[in-house]
């Protein structure tokens, strides 16, 4: 065995926000983000289909921006925020986006919704979308393997209208 | 799959990062957006035992515009140099290259500096800061160095770069009142990389005539290409369709693109020669001279 194979802890101290709430932990730097939030925080509504940056199930806003949490240890969030899926539904109602979904059918196994949630959430705070067009660039950063995304366009100019997606 | 064991290092300045790449060489790896190195440690193709995430240093993330051109601090991410208006007004050909590279999610992490220092074959940048003529300024703890791009670029993934240089900034050159540039790629799906992709920046005058050209493609070889032949065909010329046609098939002939998984030599060699003639279309018709 080589002498890195031998050492397998690296811990560094974590201090950041998710969903709002403060969060404290001493964490193995090799960590991601995606599975500190899954196996540390039990916030298992985001995804890992790739671990490669390709699929975008895994996406979460961190502080204001969507980024892949397969492609960042989590030690590398000290002093961050973060948001997940499961910030969106307050106080058990729906968000306009998470409602549209519904009403559009835009998920069928749902593994890769909560990664289009947050990428789409992201997006809508910057951008308005009004045309097809606009609603399949949103959607191109994120695969579905069963919908077909004609649910998710509807859905997302259901609400693209500029109005605030969070009620 | 997990990346392998390695030790986090977390340095808040210039001279730290110095000092560990010093120290640790080629047993190190700098961690900038991480959206190349991680999936690399992510399938262990690469496990270095240190790693240094330059995303703490103070000052490494500057985007400058002076009457010197453009610093772009090696943590300014894509998404940053893109959404610059200065950016879009007097680069069209960098704005015009990012939007093209991966997604949004992966250019908000993603670095302008990292993506030419990772020198993927297939990448957008690396031919455009070649196309620009932009120098890569590298920094060790033996001192620094600046890098024609023109020299950068050694084989795919690997550069002039040794072991304990950082890229502290790359500088785009200032261009020439009237200069133009845009970049054309195919590519299987928006965001992949290019199957064949194409720099061009040129200055083309009232009469339409090109006073001068610089192209440089991606995709074909283990290092972006300068299409030198081509560009002499044109400069002094007002591409016609005519022309157009005739450097399309110069470029076809000229470069020697590889055969791989994703496509055949032969289908890149074709397509290369398609994207240069739709630049130097989109130049031409851009530059107001009325042809069609
Ligand atoms: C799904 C997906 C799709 C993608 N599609 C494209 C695409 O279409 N086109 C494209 O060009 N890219 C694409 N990329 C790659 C992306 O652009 C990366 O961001 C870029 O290649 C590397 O930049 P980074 O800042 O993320 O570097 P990192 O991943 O942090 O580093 C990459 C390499 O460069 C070295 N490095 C980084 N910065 C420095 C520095 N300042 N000095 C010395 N060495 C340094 C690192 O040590 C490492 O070896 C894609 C990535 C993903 C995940
Ligand atoms: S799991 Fe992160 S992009 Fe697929
Ligand atoms: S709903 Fe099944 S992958 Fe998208």
């Amino acid at each position: 065995m080589t002498e890195q194979e031998q050492i397998t802890t690296d811990l560094h101290p974590l201090h950041l926000t998710v969903n709002g709430k403060d969060v404290d932990s001493v964490l193995d730097s090799r960590i991601s983000l995606a599975d500190f939030l899954r196996h540390e925080l039990r916030l298992t509504g985001t995804h890992l289909g790739c671990e490669q940056g390709s699929c975008g199930a895994c996406t979460v806003i961190v502080d204001g921006v969507a980024v892949r949490s397969c492609l960042m240890f989590a030690v590398q969030l000290n002093g961050s925020t973060v948001e997940t899926v499961e910030s969106l539904c307050v106080d058990g109602q729906l968000s306009r986006l998470q409602q549209a979904f519904h009403e559009e059918h835009a998920l069928q196994c749902g593994f890769c919704t909560s990664g289009f949630l947050m990428s789409l959430t992201a997006h809508l705070r910057e951008h308005q979308v009004t045309n097809d067009q606009e609603a399949r660039e949103a959607l191109s950063g994120n695969i579905c393997r069963c919908t077909g995304y004609a649910g998710m366009v509807k859905a997302l100019l259901a609400v693209g209208d500029g109005e605030s997606t969070t009620q | 799959m997990k990346p392998r064991y390695f030790e986090y290092h977390q340095p808040t300045s210039i001279d730290d990062v110095l000092e560990l790449l010093s120290e640790y060489g080629d047993e190190a790896k700098i961690l900038a957006g991480g959206q190349s190195l991680i999936p690399m440690l992510n399938f262990r193709i690469a496990s270095p035992a240190h790693l240094i995430d330059i995303n703490g240093v103070a000052g490494l993330d500057q985007l400058n515009l002076t009457p010197e051109g453009v610093q772009i601090g090696a943590t300014a991410r894509q998404r940053t140099v893109e959404n610059a208006p200065e950016i879009a007004l007097s680069y069209p050909l960098v704005r015009r290259a990012l939007v093209q590279v991966a997604h949004p999610q992966i250019r908000n992490r993603g670095t302008f500096c990292g993506s030419v220092a990772h020198a993927d074959a297939s990448a957008e940048l690396p031919s455009v800061v070649l196309a620009l003529g932009a120098q890569i300024i590298a920094r060790s703890s033996r001192g620094e160095r600046t890098i024609p791009a023109k020299d950068f670029f050694e084989f795919h993934l690997v550069t002039a770069l040794s072991a304990d240089e950082l890229v502290v900034e790359i500088q785009l050159p200032p261009l020439a009142a009237g200069s133009n540039g845009t970049y054309v790629e195919i590519a299987r799906r928006a965001g992949d990389f290019a199957l064949a992709g194409v720099a061009a920046q040129a200055v083309i005058d009232e009469g339409g005539t090109v006073q001068s050209l610089r192209m440089a493609c991606s995709g074909v070889g283990p290092v972006p290409q300068l299409l030198e032949e081509a560009a002499q065909l044109a400069i002094g010329s007002d591409l016609s369709d005519e022309l157009l046609l005739e450097i399309d098939n110069i470029v076809r002939t000229t470069i020697d693109p590889p055969d791989d998984v994703h496509a055949s030599a032969n289908y890149r060699r074709v397509v290369t020669g398609t994207v240069v003639r739709r630049a130097l279309k989109q130049l031409r018709d851009e530059s107001g001279s009325n042809h069609d």
